[in-house]
Order: structure tokens, then C-alpha cells, then sequence
């Protein structure tokens, strides 16, 4: 055992661990037990940090690669290794879990119970964190489904008013899907190279050259799709998450957008698509007008909500639309502008939630005509950083929101030239929706801000004593104001990255 | 007749337990009348010493063939005596408190694990008509063995006439198969016997191995002959609820599988079918029916069912192909051994709560988080490992089915993997219902539930073990793998 091939494991791991200590330490230490989650998250992200500084930039293999076998009797292995495509959302899962562990400091929802609360948090960043790093098929799907059980729970028992129905439909529809995928896993164990493999690098190889039958590839990219798509969530599977996202307690909601949705787009750009490049050409169509109507439909829906958690659920729809869009293209700035989409909606998104949970904090309410307005007259902070972030959403250039979305509506403008040359001027008709998507997109977030934000501020919380952003609020979402920043300014930190690998892939497809 | 007597060493050791706990009983005041179930204990844990020291011995043979001890037989053994040891652990308690008489009831549950242990190694129609009955029989009795409440007499009863029916129904086709073989009753002489069967007989062959079908089907509650088993459970005393979910139906599926694979493997083409609508019928009736539940002991019994389904359908996977036979002996076996974990676990934490709550319902498992944490957590674990989902065993046992499913192939095998994954989806709903109540649910009563520590400890281990499996499932696979009946018959 080295640090090169087990430093993956160990942050991955690591979490774990500190579950089980959590969970055996006694109750009444509450503050030792907040301690002890930002200890053990933070640890767990300083040795993501090595490993992301030890990262070798310029070229497009795995790294850090461990296989190890598992299961002999049904060939799984334990393979795991880290490329260009996974570091930096590998990374964002552990700094988001750090900034929900100090938020945590301060904020626990009702009914209390932290130690439930941080064990299943941190069980949920090793599914995660998990995913991202998983090469072997198997090994993929139990880290892709270990994220259910807690996030089940967190949102079961700490989410609000009807959180029971919402826990239980988020369980249900996401098992659903993933279980079509797991069928689509097996089948292309059978039908792939001999000896059997679930390795993914194998199958990825084996798949790209072509060689799953096209048939095959028609109904199997079906049924993984399906599975990835839930999770996305495309339109129409997308109904569980606005649910899930607003009875989800404010760290549920930060990590279910910032990280959970991006294991289905991951899974499209790691599995579906090189596995079965013909099934991809011929789904590409489909799925990019679910994005694109994704995309509208989202906005519109924003338009109509009256909860601000719900609006902000919605929002994430639509940004994901952009996300599958650039994927659909087939082409490297499509699959570029999706993983950057990616870590921008992550970091974004993840801190409109963050907001939202401090609103609510100060209000007791999310309804925006409750709240009433004068926001920034009685927290300049907590508003601005609310405009902030919000209009960074919007897809300002110059912050994190305007790479992704501008360069899927560039990539749809000209789509694969090897898959999609005769489907050009479909693809052309949904950056056009996407383009209205942005302008509808900036339109429900200005109005939201000056339904909150601005305007007259109602007698009832004139004297309501609500106080501004607090120092551990500050200390938790400083790094992600500044990451927004620093993204719009200097996209390069995450397309230099990608670059490699992403051009790797598109080599191994032949274009 | 040769008799290897060390091979038969785990049974000799078993049935003298029997005699002793039924003497000794006599003897014993009323007060220390629960001294049976240490004794009983002794007794099983040498016994399952017994068997130990027969592993890695090869095959031994008995009785002309009739009586088989192979890594199969010694795979169950070893799980029946274990599941003896925990249903005896959750036994003493619930017994000693409930009035019972304590003598008769450990030496019927003592002898219903004899039947239990000879099953996986009768080779012989006869032999597996002795097991099963023995199985059955005393269980007919400790169904009915809550005297005071009707529900527990309608228990016994309904237990009793529908068991026997369809040991009546079996014995016709056995006797069938007597015939048409011209004489023979060792499984692997029906197999090659079988073979060369007249073509104006085939028909009545087909009927006879129905026939004996239906009364396995019976004992691990296959649909159509699932409606005791809810009934039953859920009137008899919860240890003996536990022993029929998992014994009982195990034993069934051992006696099935030698039945299937080693006398009728040839006719696969004929039963494949069957065991596709038996499959899909019972684990959707089960799941279906599951969800609108309130009581603890018959949601457990719907679940049963349902996982009889699973089962089941491993036997719908045989094909002419003897590699992807294996795949599906293995899962099915893998998936039994699991299924016991998981169900004895729940039933220990259920008998916990019964103390306070003896009506069940499902209800009364709310807030069990801050009056009993472990037997909270570890019912959770084994509500979500029963759905099949990770962190738990039980999503490798439902993993190893898909497996075999779809290198079945052929149409029917995905066909079958479907349904079953959506009926998977359905079963969630339910499995979720308890970990509801455990966790979000305020306790009327929120002081601490005193749990006997043979309960914590049965809890805690089938807890342990689940999560270990699913770390690390290589050795039950291997041990699923290695003890294959595959190839036995001709």
C-alpha cells in the first residue's frame, strides 16, 4: 500500500469512520460531536486537496488507481482510480461536505439528534465521493445506491412539514430508475468482451470500438439512461426532486443539488456514452429535447412558484437542462461546458440553498409573499449575498453560471459532425430554446430578488430583531462566494482539468 | 446396508437431546421447567459441532444412497442449527413470562429441527416424506400453542388441514412416481429411471412431479397455497413464527431443490414454466399484499412470501446449459442463506417489542429508537437489507438472482429479472413503513424497554453479520458455489 494507490480509498473511507465514531460517541457531548463532523470532514478534504495537488495535469489515464479483487465468484472487482473527469467533482463533494459540517456548528434542524445527523451526512459523502471514483461497474452501482439510505433519513427526519412523502417518493423514484441501470450493467457483462468484466475501463474500450451489437446498445443505452436520467433529473423523471429539495433540511438540499444530481450526468459522460456510442447517436436527439424543454419548462414553472426553497428546486431542473444539452452535442466543448455546468450549478446552487436555510432561519417562512420583501434593509449581507449569488445563477459572465450555459448553447449551434450531421438544424432549434431558457432564467431570479431584496419592508419584521449573516454562516460559505468568482474569472481552473481527458474520450469515439 | 455412523452424528446427537429434554421435563418442578431450553441449547451447539467435524470429509453415504451427506447437506445443516440456536435464544424469555408449558414446547421445536437437519440429506422420496412431516408435524401444535387466544387455535388448525392436504396431494404423486419408474424411490434412480419413460406414461409422469411440487410449495408458501401463512404467523407464539418463516420454508426449499435438480432435472422443460408463474404470482401477491398491512408479525409473513418469490424463481432459471444451472443453484442458495440472516433478525427484534406491545402492530414500533436504539438500528438494517438495498446482504442476494437471470438469457430470464426488480421497487414501500415508525414516531410510552440479552444479542449479531456481507460477500457466494446439486441426476 502507497500513498499513489490508496489515497482515493482513504478519503473516500475516511467518512465512513467517522460515522461509526460519531455514532458511538455519547449524546450528551453535542459539542465535541459537531467538533468531531468538521474534524473528519475536513480531513477527508485535505487529503483531496493532495490529492488533487499530486494530480498529474497532462495526461488523460487513471491516477491513484487501486484494483483489488472483490468478489471472485461473479468477477467484481474493487477498482477504483481518479482522471481529469472525476477530480474536480470528487473534490467539490468533499469541500461541499466540509462548509454543510461547519454550517452544522451552528444550525441543526429539528428534531436535533446530531449524531444522526452527521453520521448519515457523512455515510451520504462516501456514497458520493464513492461514485466518482468507482471503475468497476458493480463497485459504481453500490456507492451510487449507498447515497439512498441516508439521504432517505435526513430527509425523513429532519425535513419539513411533508417530508415523509417526499423522503419516500425521492427513494422510490431514484430506486426505480437505478434499477433498470443495475439490468443494463449485467447485460453488458454478458455481451462484452471475454472473459466476462464488469471493469470499466475494459468495457469502455471494448464499447467505443464498437462492440456491443447495435440492437443491444438501442435497448441497454435505454435502460442505464434511464437510471442516470432520474437521478439528473431530465424532464419528465424530474418530479421527485422539487419535493425532495424543499422538505430536505438545508444541508440535505445542498448536497442533493451540489453533488447528488451530478452522479447522473457523470454517469452519462463516464458510462452511457462511451460504453454504447450508437445507442448515444441515436438517443442524442431525444435527450436534447428534453433538455431543451427542461430548460423552458423549468424557467416557467419558476415563474409560477410562491415558495422560495421550491423556485430554487426548479431552477436546478433547468440548469441541468443545460448541462444534458451540452452532453446531447456529443461533441468535446458540449461534454467541457457540461462538467464545468456541473461544478458551477454545484458551487451555486449549493450556496442558494445555503441562503435559502438562513432565510428560512431568520423568517420561519419560505413563502415569498410572506417574507414581503425590504430584505436588504434589514440584512444588507444576507441580501447582497443572496443577489450575489442568485444573479450568478442567471448566467452573468464574469461568474461561475455563465461558462456552462454559454458554451452548451455554442455546442448545440453545431452538434458531433461524426453523429449528428443530419440532425444539425434540430439541435440549432434547441439553442434557441436554451437562449430563451436564459432569458426567462434571468427573469424569475431579478423578480425573485425584488420580491425579497427590495420593495417596502412589512411592519411585522421591522422590529422582528433578525439578525445578518452570522460569523459560522460567513466561514462556511466564504469559499463558495469566492469559488463563483474565481470560476467566472478563471474558467481554466476547471477546463484545465478536463481538457485532457475529455479529448481522450472524444479520440476513443473517433472525433 | 452400510451406515457411516460419524456422518450421521449430528442427528444421533439431536435426537438424544430430544429424549433427554422430554424426560428430564418429567422430572423438573414447575418453577425450573425452563431449564429445558439450556439443555436444548447444549444439545444443538455439540451437534453443530458435530457437523463441523465432518467439513471437508467428501461425500458419505448412507442407508444405499438414500441418505447423502455433502457439502449441500452440511451448508444447511449448519444454517438449520444455527437458526436452531437463535429461535432458542428468543425462545426462553417469551416462553417463561407467557405461561406456556415450557418441556413439550422445546422438545417439539427440538424435533421439528431434527426433521429440518435430515431434509438436505434425504436423497430419497421416502426419506423426504419423514423429513418433511417431522418438520411439519410439532409445528402443527406449537402454532396452537398460545392456548388462551383463539387467533392461536385458528392458527393450528388452519396450519394443520391445509398442510395435511397438501401432504395428501404429494404423497398421490409420489406414489405416481413410484409407479411410473417401476419401483424406484432414490432420487438419482427416478432421474435415470425417468429417462427412458414409455411415451404413453409422460403425461402422468408430468402430473406426478406436480403433484409432489404442490406440497413443497405448501411448506414455503408459494402462491396458491400462501393464505395459512399470515393466518398462522401471526396467531402463533412470535419464536415459532420466526421457526416457520425460516426453518420451516427453508427446510422446504432444500428438499425442493434436490427434488428439482436431482431427480427431475431431465423434465426442466416441463417445470421451468410453472416455476415462472409460481414465482411472479407469489412474490407479486406478497409485495401487493404486503403494502396494506398493519401488523407486525403478518407484514413479516407477507414479506416471506415475497422473498419465497425470489427464491422460486431461481428454480425457473434451469436450462439445458450446466454453467448458467450453477449460476442459479448458487443464487438461490446464496439468497436462502441471507434471507434466514435477515428474518431471524427481524423476528428476534419483534418478539423485543412483544413483551410490551403483544398485539404487534406496526404501530407499536414507533419511537423504538430512544426506548430500544439497538433493536431500532438493527431492525432498520434488516428491513433495508429484506428490500435489497446497500449497505445490507440482501442486495447481493437480490444482485446474484439478476445475475443469474439475465446469463439465463433466452427472453424469459430478463423477463423474469424485471419483474422482480419492480416488485423490488413496491417492496421498499413497506420495508420503509417500520424504520418510519422506529425513527420518526414519538413512543407513547418513552421509558426504556427492557430487552432480554439473548434478544440484544441474536439483534446485534444478525446486524453485524448483514453489514459484514456486504463488505465482504465472497464467502457466501463460495459457499453457495461449492455446495452445488448440479450434475447429481444423470
Amino acid at each position: 500500500m502507497t500513498w499513489e494507490n490508496s489515497a482515493i480509498t482513504i478519503a473516500t473511507l475516511l467518512p465512513v469512520v467517522g460515522a461509526i465514531v460519531i455514532a458511538l460517541m455519547p449524546k450528551s457531548r453535542e459539542r465535541e460531536i459537531r467538533g468531531m463532523g468538521i474534524v473528519v470532514s475536513g480531513a477527508a478534504l485535505a487529503i483531496a486537496i493532495a490529492i488533487a495537488i499530486g494530480f498529474d495535469y497532462g495526461t488523460d489515464g487513471l491516477q491513484y488507481e487501486l484494483d483489488l479483487d472483490w468478489i471472485g465468484a461473479i468477477g467484481v472487482r474493487y477498482h477504483v482510480g481518479i482522471d481529469g473527469i472525476s477530480l474536480p467533482l470528487y473534490v467539490l463533494t468533499f469541500l461541499l461536505t466540509f462548509l454543510c459540517a461547519i454550517y452544522t456548528w451552528r444550525f441543526v434542524p429539528d428534531p436535533g439528534r446530531t449524531r444522526g445527523f452527521l453520521a448519515l451526512m457523512l455515510l451520504l459523502e462516501t456514497g458520493m465521493a464513492g461514485t466518482f471514483i468507482a471503475f468497476d461497474l458493480i463497485l459504481f452501482f453500490v456507492f451510487w445506491e449507498l447515497v439512498l439510505v441516508p439521504m432517505y433519513f435526513l430527509i425523513a427526519i429532519w425535513g419539513s412539514a411533508n417530508r415523509e412523502y417526499a423522503s419516500i417518493k425521492f427513494f422510490l423514484y431514484t430506486l426505480f430508475g437505478s434499477i433498470f441501470m443495475l439490468l443494463g450493467f449485467l447485460a453488458m457483462y454478458f455481451q462484452g468482451p471475454d472473459p466476462h468484466t464488469f471493469d470499466m475501463v475494459a468495457l469502455r474500450d471494448f464499447g467505443a470500438g464498437g462492440g456491443f451489437s447495435q440492437t443491444f446498445q438501442l435497448v441497454v443505452f435505454g435502460a442505464v439512461a434511464l437510471g442516470f436520467a432520474v437521478k439528473v433529473p431530465m424532464w419528465p423523471f424530474h418530479t421527485w426532486l422539487p419535493d425532495a429539495h424543499t422538505e430536505a433540511p438545508t444541508i440535505g438540499s445542498v448536497l442533493l443539488a451540489g453533488i447528488m444530481l451530478k452522479m447522473g450526468t457523470y454517469g452519462f459522460i463516464r458510462i452511457a456514452i462511451p460504453f454504447l456510442p450508437y445507442g448515444a447517436e441515436k438517443y442524442a436527439p431525444w435527450i436534447g429535447a428534453l433538455a431543451a424543454i427542461a430548460i423552458v419548462y423549468a424557467a416557467l414553472a419558476c415563474l409560477a412558484q410562491k415558495d422560495l426553497k421550491r423556485l430554487i428546486a426548479f431552477s436546478s431542473v433547468g440548469h441541468m437542462g443545460f448541462v444534458m444539452l451540452g452532453i446531447a452535442t456529443l461533441t468535446e466543448i458540449g461534454i467541457q461546458a457540461a462538467i464545468f455546468g456541473m461544478v458551477a450549478h454545484g458551487v451555486i446552487t449549493g450556496m442558494l440553498f445555503f441562503c435559502v436555510g438562513s432565510i428560512y432561519d431568520r423568517y420561519h417562512t419560505r413563502e415569498i409573499a410572506r417574507i414581503g420583501g425590504g430584505m436588504m434593509q434589514t440584512m444588507p449581507k444576507l441580501g447582497g449575498v443572496f443577489a450575489f449569488v442568485a444573479i450568478a445563477s442567471l448566467g452573468l459572465p464574469g461568474l461561475a453560471g455563465f461558462w456552462g450555459e454559454i458554451m452548451a448553447l455554442l455546442s448545440s449551434f453545431s452538434p458531433s459532425e461524426v453523429f449528428l450531421a443530419d440532425r444539425v438544424g434540430l439541435f440549432r432549434l434547441y439553442m434557441v430554446m436554451g437562449g430563451i431558457g436564459t432569458v426567462l432564467t434571468a427573469g424569475y431570479f431579478l423578480w425573485m430578488l425584488q420580491r425579497v431584496n427590495m420593495g417596502a419592508l412589512p411592519d411585522q419584521w421591522r422590529q422582528a430583531g433578525l439578525r445578518d449573516v452570522l460569523a459560522v454562516e460567513w466561514v462556511s460559505w466564504l469559499p463558495l462566494l469566492a469559488l463563483i468568482l474565481v470560476l467566472g474569472l478563471y474558467p481554466r481552473l476547471v477546463f484545465g482539468v478536463t481538457d485532457d481527458a475529455v479529448g481522450g474520450l472524444m479520440r476513443l469515439l473517433g472525433s | 446396508m452400510d451406515v457411516d455412523y460419524h456422518a450421521l452424528l449430528p442427528e444421533f446427537i439431536l435426537a438424544g437431546t430430544i429424549l433427554l429434554v422430554l424426560v428430564v421435563d418429567v422430572f423438573l418442578p414447575e418453577r425450573t421447567k425452563w431449564f429445558a431450553m439450556p439443555l436444548g441449547l447444549v444439545g444443538v451447539v455439540a451437534s453443530l459441532v458435530a457437523v463441523a467435524t465432518l467439513i471437508g470429509a467428501g461425500t458419505r453415504v448412507s442407508f444405499g444412497g438414500t441418505y447423502v451427506v455433502d457439502e449441500f447437506a452440511l451448508l444447511f445443516k449448519g444454517f438449520f442449527l444455527v437458526t436452531a440456536v437463535v429461535v432458542l435464544s428468543v425462545s426462553l424469555r417469551y416462553f417463561r413470562e407467557g405461561g406456556f408449558y415450557q418441556g413439550e414446547y422445546y422438545f417439539l421445536l427440538l424435533t421439528s429441527f431434527l426433521g429440518c437437519v435430515m431434509m438436505p440429506s434425504s436423497r430419497d422420496l421416502l426419506l423426504l416424506f419423514i423429513a418433511l412431516e417431522l418438520v411439519s408435524a410439532p409445528g402443527f401444535l406449537m402454532a396452537a400453542f398460545r392456548k388462551g387466544d383463539v387467533k392461536s387455535n385458528e392458527a393450528g388448525v388452519k396450519f394443520f388441514i391445509i398442510g395435511v392436504l397438501s401432504t395428501a396431494v404429494m404423497l398421490f404423486g409420489m406414489s405416481l412416481i413410484y409407479g411410473v419408474t417401476g419401483g424406484e424411490t432414490q432420487l438419482a434412480e427416478i432421474a435415470s429411471a425417468l429417462a427412458d419413460v414409455p411415451g404413453e406414461l409422460q403425461t402422468l409422469t408430468y402430473a406426478a412431479i406436480l403433484f409432489v411440487v404442490v406440497g413443497f410449495a405448501f411448506k414455503v408458501s408459494a402462491f396458491p397455497f400462501q393464505f395459512w401463512a399470515p393466518d398462522t404467523y401471526e396467531g402463533s407464539p412470535v419464536p415459532v413464527a420466526a421457526f416457520l418463516a425460516v426453518a420451516s420454508a427453508v427446510a422446504g426449499f432444500a428438499g425442493l431443490l434436490q427434488l428439482m435438480f436431482v431427480a427431475f432435472a431431465e423434465q426442466h422443460e416441463f417445470w421451468v414454466p410453472i416455476f415462472a408463474f409460481l414465482s411472479v404470482a407469489t412474490m407479486s401477491v406478497g409485495n401487493f399484499v404486503a403494502l396494506r398491512q398493519t401488523q407486525m408479525v403478518r407484514l413479516l409473513a407477507y414479506s416471506g412470501i415475497a422473498q419465497s418469490g425470489y427464491i422460486l424463481m431461481t428454480f425457473a432459471l434451469v436450462t439445458d446449459d450446466a454453467a448458467s444451472n450453477r449460476t442459479a443453484f448458487a443464487a438461490g442458495v446464496a439468497y436462502i442463506l441471507i434471507y434466514g440472516i435477515m428474518n431471524l433478525g427481524a423476528f428476534a427484534a419483534t418478539v423485543a417489542v412483544s413483551r410490551r406491545h403483544p398485539a404487534l402492530l406496526i404501530a407499536d414500533f414507533a419511537g423504538l429508537r430512544e426506548t430500544a436504539p439497538v433493536i431500532a438500528v438493527g431492525m432498520a438494517v434488516f428491513m433495508i437489507s429484506l428490500a435489497g438495498v446497500p449497505p445490507t446482504g440482501g442486495f447481493w442476494g437480490k444482485l446474484l438472482i439478476f445475475q443469474a437471470a439475465i446469463e439465463r438469457g433466452g427472453g424469459l430470464g430478463p423477463a423474469l429479472a424485471v419483474v422482480m426488480l419492480v416488485n423490488s421497487v413496491v417492496s421498499v414501500f413497506y420495508y420503509l413503513l417500520v424504520p418510519r415508525q422506529m425513527f420518526l414516531r414519538e413512543a407513547a410510552d418513552r421509558s426504556r424497554l427492557r430487552v432480554p440479552a439473548l434478544v440484544t444479542v441474536v439483534v446485534g449479531a444478525a446486524t453485524i453479520a448483514l453489514v459484514g456481507i456486504f463488505v465482504l460477500p465472497n464467502p457466501v457466494a463460495r459457499l453457495a458455489e461449492i455446495s452445488s446439486l448440479v450434475g447429481l441426476g444423470p
